[in-house]
């Protein structure tokens, strides 16, 4: 099937799963306006929401199969593999933060459906601003998304740190958002669109690579976005909102929030500003920042939330490399390494949400003393979750890392590359005492852990994402083939076909 | 058949035998363990004369692993590798057996991590395609990172966290130049491939970028053998691990350094190997650890500790044998690295004895144990004589060789290194004096069981190889021959 998309029957196919999704928030809506008091009314809410996402990832799958060949310039949204992964990626994260959601919700006491109206409407943000193929069409994507989680973080109103977190994402927020619309009217200025493959047209014809307007804009653009990935030295409100935040919405931030703000940022690179190199060293500048300082504040963490929150800023570090070659191996590391960390982090999250239920209170590292001895299991997956996030090999974790090795030192970031592994060996100072305190330090007193234990559906997902965490970490395969593609789907208009965007990695046996 | 398959049996039955051990009750684990091991020991025994000398690579199997990347798993055997699967194998159930009193908790995750490390250990040796050599040089890392961590001594979190830390370092340092040479490569032949023979066919013209490579695989294997200024994890690391820890460590994990240099350092960049200035400086390193290694050691009141800075001598006899590239010399090396193994597993083993008895493993708490430990004295005398190199045993015929073919090349270094045996002596004999000679006053000293028999079938067949080489190596040095001519002729090409 042919899709072009610079007309509107065409256009609204390629939105069919945000067509979908939405048709489904609706439902959702009014379902929960007449049954929102008990906790059956909370469990309807969360199986429509899945029943939701399942659907729009089949819509995203039936785009992906049927359409072969897109032409014209796409005007509003794409319709590539790097958005159909993206969307996967998106989805599946969602998905495991409803599985998560169940126990937690009931338990907190938290009795209120909206919960996932407000999850739907951000997922439907983060589809349009992988999709998008237009600045504003990023921010409204964007903005759907913000808003919807500003609630989502605030959303235990009985937690002053939740609404703490909620007050300080919001703040700092709107200030990424009025950076982002600044740096967009600046791009408007200069190129006189904002559509990014048109962009990218402009800069290279007009030779407007150096004006000062378009510099700056793209200077804002990239703060914004810096903001949203919560690289340094714009990580700030990164550890307050994840700490104070409910459990399963910190792992929703950290999973696909960052996914979409990563995919967006790269699309936006490399279709509109191929031809400004600009931006390399900034955002080769952001990487080093959040490595080196994400992981070394990681290491001075006593709370194992907060940890993983300053460890996620530390990813971002990682996926910024990716984002950095600009290549296709880049986008496509970029894809792999996000779902890789996505199954990690949430798995990661659940855990811990498992261990710390009856009052959000602090897990810190060594009340997780003799875990390993009482519960056995789930200390297991802690273990492999811990040896996942450090790139350990044998886990998915290790195969997310090696790829974007490979796209560093391929498209010639050898010194990258280097500071990359330099930094995981840091990281080890805080993934491995986690590993320590629960195999190798005793229980501080018998039944320490007897509270800790999840439930059905959180144990259902945790089954699922460690055993993919294991098998894709020994065959990644499946995995590489559904990623190949995405990142040459991305690439600027050119007079002449594709770009350049550098091979993928040419296959040798 | 056998030949096909028998190499990843050796890496697949630990394996499926740890699954077995986890899942089988707590008392039977160690029975077990035991009858896994040697069955993996009897798998690997007829290596030995299936293994033709001049064949090189031998046992190889390669199949398709992640095809995209040009990644596949292959395995495969040469006469430098063959010794080291072997000597694996030989002690992996020895060390099972030595670790029925020292492990008395948590004893079905021990052994299902002692037979995923073997698994580890093996890989590492036989991995010949460098994904799947760095994939084991890593894998091994955890089992031994538990064992020491939750079986170890009073600071075995310090030492457990410092042996992961150190490894990593170097390893993932390695990992970006195995990318880097394979991206290389991959543009000079335009095959991406990670397959060892077909990288070491296209190294030709690196340029620069080889010293690079160099310097990240020398600091990943420099770290693991150690040399000289990386070794500050190894006494730690070595004194907090249980017996069966200390015995793989020393026996089997050191090597995996000077394998690497054999097998990919030098091979691969031997224009920077061969370098003034780096032989200069591996050469002096490699005299720093045999004489810096020997005079720490002549000061630890710590039985364990002593041995741990005797490895660091040792292994610098590797370093210069390997560095001197004559035949003599690589094949003293690599008999070195065989003796170190024998004579320091069945050390650490003697050490771990002593403290199941008295629970302290300072020197100064013995003495006149030959009186209520007649065996246990003759065993450590053997052992101690052979670590130091008296003809007859196996220390001095690696060691001989190693100086005698070092002479021809570096004759001035030689002449240093030749004093380390002295040094030798002067650690051992002394530590050796106050366990079991001078006088029995310590009344603690005076009930002592003597080894059982448990203990002699874990100490005999060690004797039977340290006794075995040292006399006959010919069998061994007849098998290696090839291999080391084979890397001399590559490295010098």
């Amino acid at each position: 099937m042919r899709l072009d998309l610079s007309n509107t029957p065409a256009l609204m196919l390629a939105l069919l799963p945000e067509i979908v999704l939405t048709g489904w928030s609706l439902v959702l809506l009014l379902l929960v306006a007449w049954r929102h008091h008990s906790v059956r009314d909370l469990r309807l809410a969360g199986i429509v929401t899945l029943a939701a996402f399942v659907t729009t990832a089949g819509a995203v799958w039936w785009l992906w199969w049927n359409v072969t060949t897109v032409s014209g310039i796409p005007l509003m949204i794409g319709a590539d593999d790097f958005r159909f992964v993206a969307g996967f990626i998106i989805l599946g994260a969602a998905a495991g933060t409803v599985f998560f959601s169940f126990d937690y919700l009931e338990r907190e006491g938290m009795v209120t459906p909206e919960y996932y109206v407000l999850l739907v409407y951000a997922v439907l943000g983060l589809l349009l601003m992988v999709a998008g193929e237009d600045l504003m069409v990023i921010f409204l994507g964007l903005e759907l998304l913000s808003v919807s989680v500003y609630v989502l973080a605030a959303f235990n109103r009985r937690s002053a740190k939740s609404a703490e977190a909620g007050i300080k994402y919001f703040l700092l927020g709107a200030f990424a958002s009025a950076f982002l619309v600044y740096g967009i009217a600046f791009i408007y200025g200069a190129t006189g669109t904002t559509n990014l493959k048109i962009i990218g047209l402009q800069v290279a014809t007009l030779g407007i690579a150096g004006h000062p307007l378009l510099l700056v804009g793209l200077g804002l653009l990239l703060v914004g976005f810096a903001f949203k990935v919560a690289a340094v030295p714009f990580h700030m409100w990164a550890p307050d909102a994840y700490d104070g935040a409910p459990t399963p919405v910190t792992g929703f931030m950290a999973t696909a929030v960052k996914a979409a703000a990563v995919a967006a940022l790269f699309r936006v690179l490399v279709e509109a500003f191929s031809a400004v190199p600009e931006w390399g060293t900034v955002v080769a500048g952001l990487a080093v920042a959040t490595m080196v300082v994400g992981n070394l504040v990681a290491l001075s963490q006593r709370s194992v939330k907060r940890m993983l929150a300053y460890s996620s800023v530390a990813h971002a570090g990682y996926l910024l490399v990716a984002v950095r070659t600009g290549t296709a191996a880049g986008g496509s590391a970029a894809l792999l390494y996000l779902a890789a960390y996505a199954a990690t982090t949430l798995a990661g999250f659940a855990i811990l949400a498992a261990k710390g239920r009856h009052g959000e209170h602090d897990v810190l590292i060594d009340d997780l003393a003799g875990f390993a001895s009482e519960r056995p299991w789930l200390a297991f997956a802690m273990a492999v979750v811990m040896l996942s996030l450090l790139g350990f090999p044998g886990t998915a974790g290790f195969i997310g890392k090696w790829y974007i090795l490979v796209a560093a030192v391929q498209s010639g970031h050898a010194t990258l590359a280097v500071i990359l592994v330099l930094t995981s060996v840091v990281s080890a100072g805080y993934y491995l005492p986690v590993i320590m305190a629960m195999y190798m330090r005793p229980e501080p007193y018998a039944g320490a852990h007897a509270a800790a234990g999840v439930g059905r559906w959180a144990r259902t997902a945790l089954i699922v994402a460690i055993a993919g965490l294991l098998y894709f970490g020994v065959r990644p395969n499946r995995l590489f083939e559904l990623t190949r593609t995405s990142g040459a789907a991305v690439h600027p208009a050119s007079i002449g076909g594709p770009g350049e965007t550098g091979a993928a990695v040419s296959s040798g046996n | 058949m056998y030949g096909a398959w028998i190499l990843t049996a050796l890496l697949a039955w630990p394996l499926v035998a740890a699954l077995v051990v986890l899942l089988a009750p707590e008392a039977r684990a160690k029975y077990l363990a035991l009858i896994a091991s040697l069955i993996e020991f009897a798998l690997s025994v007829p290596l030995w004369w299936r293994f033709l000398p001049d064949a090189g690579m031998q046992f190889v199997q390669s199949l398709p692993w992640i095809p995209a990347w040009g990644i596949r798993y292959t395995v495969g055997l040469d006469g430098i590798s063959l010794f080291l699967v072997l000597l694996t194998t030989f002690l992996v159930p020895l060390t099972v057996l030595g670790s029925y009193h020292y492990i008395t908790t948590r004893e079905r995750g021990f052994y299902a991590l002692l037979l995923v490390l073997t698994t580890g250990m093996i890989g590492v040796f036989v991995a010949l395609d460098l994904f799947l050599f760095y994939v084991m040089w890593e894998v091994m890392l955890i089992p031994m990172y538990f064992i020491i961590g939750v079986w170890g001594g009073q600071r075995r979190l310090y030492a457990a966290i410092k042996f992961f830390v150190y490894t990593m370092l170097g390893s993932l340092l390695m990992l970006v130049a195995i990318l880097g040479l394979v991206f290389s490569t991959a543009q000079s032949s335009g095959r991406l491939t990670f397959d060892y023979a077909q990288v070491l066919a296209s190294v030709g013209v690196l340029g620069t970028k080889s010293w690079w490579y160099f310097g990240a695989f020398a600091l990943a294997f420099a770290i693991k053998v150690p040399i000289f200024p990386f070794h500050t994890w190894l006494p730690d690391a070595h004194v907090e691990a249980p017996t069966p820890g200390s015995v793989l460590l020393a026996a089997v994990l050191l090597k995996m350094g000077t394998y690497g240099f054999i097998r990919f350092a030098l091979p691969f960049f031997p224009g920077v190997a061969l370098h003034p200035t780096v032989q200069a400086i591996v050469v002096a390193l490699a005299l720093i650890g045999i004489i810096y290694g020997g005079l720490v050691a002549m000061v630890q009141p710590d039985f364990k500790k002593l041995i741990a800075y005797s490895s660091v001598a040792h292994l610098g006899f590797v370093m210069l044998g390997i560095w001197a590239l004559t035949l003599q010399s690589v094949q003293g090396a690599l008999l070195v690295m065989i003796n170190h193994g024998l004579s320091t597993g069945a050390l650490f083993f003697l050490a771990g004895m002593l403290y199941e008895r008295r629970h302290t493993r300072l020197i100064e708490a013995f003495g006149g144990l030959a009186r209520v430990l007649p065996m246990f004295a003759a065993v450590l005398t053997i052992v101690s004589l052979s670590s130091i190199g008296l003809p007859g045993t196996n220390g001095f015929v690696g060691e001989f060789l190693v100086l005698v073919g070092a002479f021809q090349t570096y004759p001035l270094a030689t002449l240093v290194a030749t004093t380390g045996v002295i040094v030798a002596a002067m650690y051992l004999l002394p530590a050796l004096q106050r366990v079991i000679y001078n006088k029995l006053d310590k009344a603690e000293n005076e009930k002592l069981p003597d080894l059982s028999l448990r203990e002699l079938a874990v100490l005999v067949p060690l004797l039977v190889g340290i006794f075995w080489i040292g006399i006959y190596p010919k069998p061994i040095l007849s098998r290696m021959e090839p291999a080391a001519r084979h890397f001399i002729d590559t490295v010098k090409r």
